[in-house]
């Protein structure tokens, strides 16, 4: 009844958790916090979907652009809280459609 | 036959997590739910046969990086109902977009008939082994680059959340060290039935 995993079936986990996460940044255009976790449910996407595929074909290569992946999701997610930190101290609110103060 | 049972159970997981980390009026549920699908998908990398990569996953990400939103959701004070207004209107939009875009990578995944093949049995060196192996000698510098990457992070995120007040009082050694005892110290003859400070010194 169950048939075998085959590339596609993580193909198709990845590509849900990526819409989930486009379809988050969507619905949450005012909260930056879950823009952030949605970020970070596409990125994840993207290394199921890099380590599926270097998995199905016995190459390490994807595995370690996965692992550089994981780096910058880090990085990004620490400068990125760091600065919502910085912004809430300055104007007591994280609401997306008041940062504009810096267009040109 | 048991894999693919747990392909299932960690693949259905993993996306009603996703979509709980969207859709969840408590941003703390948010992260929780976040916190969840890592864990599924490092259960994912297990069956794919990459047990570094899911440690890391479950060390890097539920380690620090959902404790760092959990803190950060936590620390700051604010009103949520607030950032949720436009949640109604901006849905149909975000439901079309991502409909077409669901349905087209599935189309293209099913199709494609090379992903059909079964998974290749893993033979001889263990998964970190073979990452080692590989990581510190082709991809030396890249690596090296990474933990750079980190490095700037790290600096940049504690540049920017240190700030200065005003109004504090600070231990100043310099200042402390360069007192002489001839400023600091007053002998003063108390008379008995007087204050220090009436006795005119």
């Amino acid at each position: 009844m169950i048939g075998e995993i085959t590339l596609a079936h993580y193909l198709t986990v990845a590509g849900i958790l990526f819409v989930f996460g486009v379809f988050g940044i969507f619905i949450n255009r005012k909260n930056v916090i879950t823009i952030l976790m949605s970020i970070e449910l596409i990125l994840l996407s993207v290394s199921i979907n890099l380590v599926a595929f270097s998995a199905y074909s016995s190459d390490l290569t994807g595995q370690i652009f996965s692992l550089f992946i994981l780096t910058v999701a880090a990085a990004e997610a620490a400068i990125g809280l760091a600065i919502l930190v910085v912004y809430f101290r300055n104007r007591g609110s994280i609401a997306v459609e008041d940062i504009n103060v810096m267009k040109g | 036959m048991i894999s693919s049972v747990f392909f299932y159970l960690f693949a259905l997981v993993t996306c009603l997590s996703g979509l709980m980390v969207i859709s969840s009026r408590n941003p703390v549920h948010s992260v929780l739910f976040l916190i969840l699908a890592f864990f599924n998908a490092a259960g994912l990398f297990i069956l794919l046969n990459a047990e570094f990569l899911a440690m890391l996953l479950v060390v890097v990400y539920v380690g620090a990086v959902a404790v760092l939103f959990l803190f950060v959701v936590m620390m700051l004070d604010i009103n949520f109902s607030e950032l949720r207004e436009g949640f109604q209107r901006y849905r149909p939009l975000g439901l079309v977009i991502g409909g077409i875009l669901i349905a087209e990578l599935i189309a293209t995944f099913f199709e494609y008939s090379d992903m059909s093949t079964s998974l290749p049995v893993q033979q001889g060196v263990h998964n970190t082994r073979a990452l080692g192996q590989v990581i510190y000698t082709d991809y030396i510098y890249l690596f090296q680059l990474a933990g750079l990457i980190l490095l700037v992070a790290m600096v940049g995120a504690i540049v920017l959340t240190l700030r200065r007040r005003s109004g504090v009082r600070r231990q100043v050694i310099s200042e402390q060290n360069s007192r002489t005892r001839q400023e600091t110290i007053r002998l003063a003859k108390v008379q008995s039935g007087k204050g220090a400070e009436e006795t005119g010194q």
